[in-house]
């Protein structure tokens, strides 16, 4: 698990410019399914059939992009403007180090003459890449073009920390899952989805594509075990999360009832999540066609959206086992 | 051509209210030959079959503008009313509207300046304190002229002033409806499916059925777009800038434009040296957001005339860009036959 999550978090991908890490997923899981096809937005769906003739068509989610800045200006002296793709907190990218896909580096800055910080917005904000002028700058770096966190993952006892945990954290669980499931009588469709950080958007066309009988995504939550924390009964380690409800989908109580039953007959540690703030691709799952009865597993992370999400692993080794109790068994 | 942006930009057509702009744009799109029809929302959907017919592409315009809606009719026949869309209150007093199908004259009023406490005069006046007066002396006189639910919209004519520039109301997006109008005229071996949509200033919901009905393989949406290359404003939020060539969108806040189609679009312009511009700005929305997330997926870049002061009676733009976008557009469907 580690490896794969050293190399998933490692990848370029903000939403919209997902190529790499779907590539790099792509070959983690070839040999381990029936079929692997990518659609039109750029979801990796890759199925895993059942000789059960009355197999239910379960789809699982676990999105591949993550948060990022995207530059709208080059300035005269070579400091880029930005704006952000999904939720990105000026005081979260306030000097950090930042990484485009060419591999140029920058540091995200401010200006300093603003007096308060608390007025402090991304529009008063840049990235310096070192350029001298709006051409030197141009050779690297183009307007459009996105940068996210640069920070390699690292471990400190059983957590792990860096940028992008959200989701690759997910995408690692399902990555293991697909290795982990032997026999399903269900049919498993496992989709590594676009552009969630920007709205659920690649969940949504996948949904509709596969018309699926479940849904379940995996993503992580926040957690409310740091000092004066907003209160919220999720703490890191104490085993994957069954969903409630967040601000996207109210969880379909059959589904998530069989999670917890699941989680008790197999011994895993489980706790529940009610996330006020925040979504996830149930939520765009649910609503596809006539609704699909949708759940999710939650993967407990510190400072989501930083570039130092953290996450436990065994909170991530837990995920796996419980999916793949869930999926071996007949889901009603 | 200017005749036809005239005619689209002075025909009211609040969200949810756009009968005159789709009884001009059925005329005019007839006479190109085009196949026209109007779906159950109210979209206006005009076909021109291609010569290979391999590639359906839909091209979209919105018909609606924002606007007002009359919420009551007081005693003294004054009228209350909301806003439909994105409106700057600041803007709104002293404007003149047209009020429902009969083009009612009203002025949005506030009491004059003589009789404002100094604090009010340094404060902005909030939309709900605002009225719209016809005229009328009491309700019943004003109930002759108006209904509670008729639209309004600014009365403002279509002018051309400066070097090649015009103002007028309701850029947005007429002028993405102008340029679909001209685009009908020619002939492509894609199928050409162009969709005036209704309802995009509340929520994309016109864009929504169409593409769904139409069931598109790809999708260019034509918008009139801000334009803040104005004093006082820093450079790097100008968004666009006027007279610099149609702007091409990478992304906002409702989709994020298809790698690939915007590659072919900048290589468009570059490859017949029309003047471009990319959108410096990912705020705001358009038909794009509902269109991409249509069943599957559909592929969809954002094209757009910089217009500067949208959403208010004088929006302004430089006909060279107007000109310039649709031979962009022309191009661009041309091009899309050999790929």
């Amino acid at each position: 698990m580690k490896e794969l999550l050293v190399r998933l978090t490692g990848i370029y991908g903000p939403s919209g410019r997902e190529e790499a890490v779907r590539q790099a997923i792509r070959q983690e899981i070839e040999g381990f399914v029936d079929e692997i096809t990518e659609d039109v937005m750029g979801n990796l769906i890759a199925v895993k059939k059942s000789s059960n003739p009355d197999a239910k068509k379960v789809m699982l989610a676990a999105h591949m992009d993550q948060i990022g800045l995207i530059v709208t200006n080059i300035d005269e002296n070579g400091f880029l403007r930005f704006s952000n793709v999904g939720g990105v907190s000026p005081f979260n990218v306030l000097h950090r180090r930042v990484v485009f896909q060419n591999g140029v580096t920058g540091a995200v800055s401010y200006e300093t003459e603003l007096d308060d910080m608390k007025k402090l917005k991304l529009d008063k904000m840049y990235i310096d890449i070192g350029a001298r002028s709006r051409e030197e700058a141009g050779k690297h770096v183009q307007i459009g073009d996105a940068a996210v966190y640069h920070a390699p993952m690292a471990q400190s006892g059983d957590r792990y920390f860096g940028c992008a945990m959200d989701d690759r954290a997910g995408c690692a669980v399902l990555v293991e899952t697909i290795r982990s499931v032997k026999e399903s009588p269900n049919e498993l469709i496992f989709v590594f989805t676009v552009q969630e950080e920007v709205g659920l958007r690649g969940a949504k066309t996948s949904a509709y594509t596969i018309n699926p009988d479940i849904g379940i995504s995996v993503d992580v939550t926040l957690t409310g075990d740091t000092p004066k924390s907003r209160p919220m009964a999720v703490n890191l380690g104490d085993g994957p999360a069954v969903k409630v409800k967040d601000a996207s989908v109210i969880c379909h109580p059959k589904v998530k009832d069989l999670m917890i039953q699941r989680a008790e007959e197999a011994g895993i540690p489980y706790q529940l999540e009610v996330l006020e703030y925040g979504g996830t691709d149930s939520g765009a799952i649910h609503l596809s066609r006539e609704g699909v009865p949708s759940g999710v597993i939650s993967i407990p992370c510190r400072y989501v959206h930083s570039a130092h999400e953290m996450v436990d692993r065994n909170d991530l080794e837990n995920a796996v086992k419980l999916l793949t109790c869930i999926l071996e068994k007949e889901i009603v | 051509m200017a005749e036809v942006l005239r005619r689209l930009t002075e025909a009211s057509g609040v969200s949810g209210n756009e009968k005159e702009v789709r009884e001009i744009i059925l005329e005019l799109a007839a006479e190109t030959g085009a196949e026209v029809s109007v779906d159950r929302i109210g979209n206006v959907i005009a076909r021109k079959k291609g010569r290979k017919g391999s590639k359906k592409v839909m091209v979209a315009a919105h018909m609606d503008e924002i606007g007002f809606i009359i919420s009551s009719i007081s005693e003294n026949g004054m009228l209350k009313f909301k806003v439909v869309g994105g409106i700057d209150q600041r803007i709104l007093l002293s404007k003149r509207v047209l009020i429902g199908k009969n083009r009612v004259p009203g002025i949005i009023g506030v009491k004059a300046i003589h009789l404002q406490e100094p604090k009010e005069r340094n404060t902005v006046i909030n939309q709900k304190q605002m009225y719209i007066d016809i005229g009328a002396r009491s309700r019943e006189e004003a109930q002759k002229l108006v209904q509670i639910g008729d639209y309004a919209c600014f009365d403002s004519t279509f002018v051309r002033f400066g070097d090649n520039k015009v103002k007028a109301k309701a850029l947005d997006d007429r002028v993405g409806c102008a340029i679909l109008l001209e685009l009908l005229k020619e002939n492509y071996d894609i199928d050409l499916i162009a969709c005036f949509t209704v309802q995009e200033e509340i929520g994309l919901r016109g864009a929504q059925v169409a593409a769904w009905h139409v069931e598109p393989d790809m999708a260019v949406v034509v918008e009139g777009t801000t334009c803040a290359d104005i004093p006082d404003v820093p450079e790097h939020m100008h968004t666009t800038r006027m007279g610099k060539g149609p702007a091409i969108s990478f992304m906002d806040r409702t989709s994020i434009v298809h790698p690939e189609l915007f590659k072919q679009m900048v290589e468009t312009a570059e490859k017949h040296s029309i003047p471009y511009q990319i959108k410096e700005n990912v705020s705001g929305g358009n038909d794009a957001g509902s269109i991409h997330k249509s069943r599957g997926g559909v592929p969809a870049v954002v094209v757009s005339v910089p217009c500067r002061y949208i959403h208010s009676p004088s929006s302004m733009m430089d006909m060279n860009d107007y000109n310039n976008t649709i031979r962009l557009m022309k191009e661009f469907l041309k091009g899309c036959e050999t790929q």
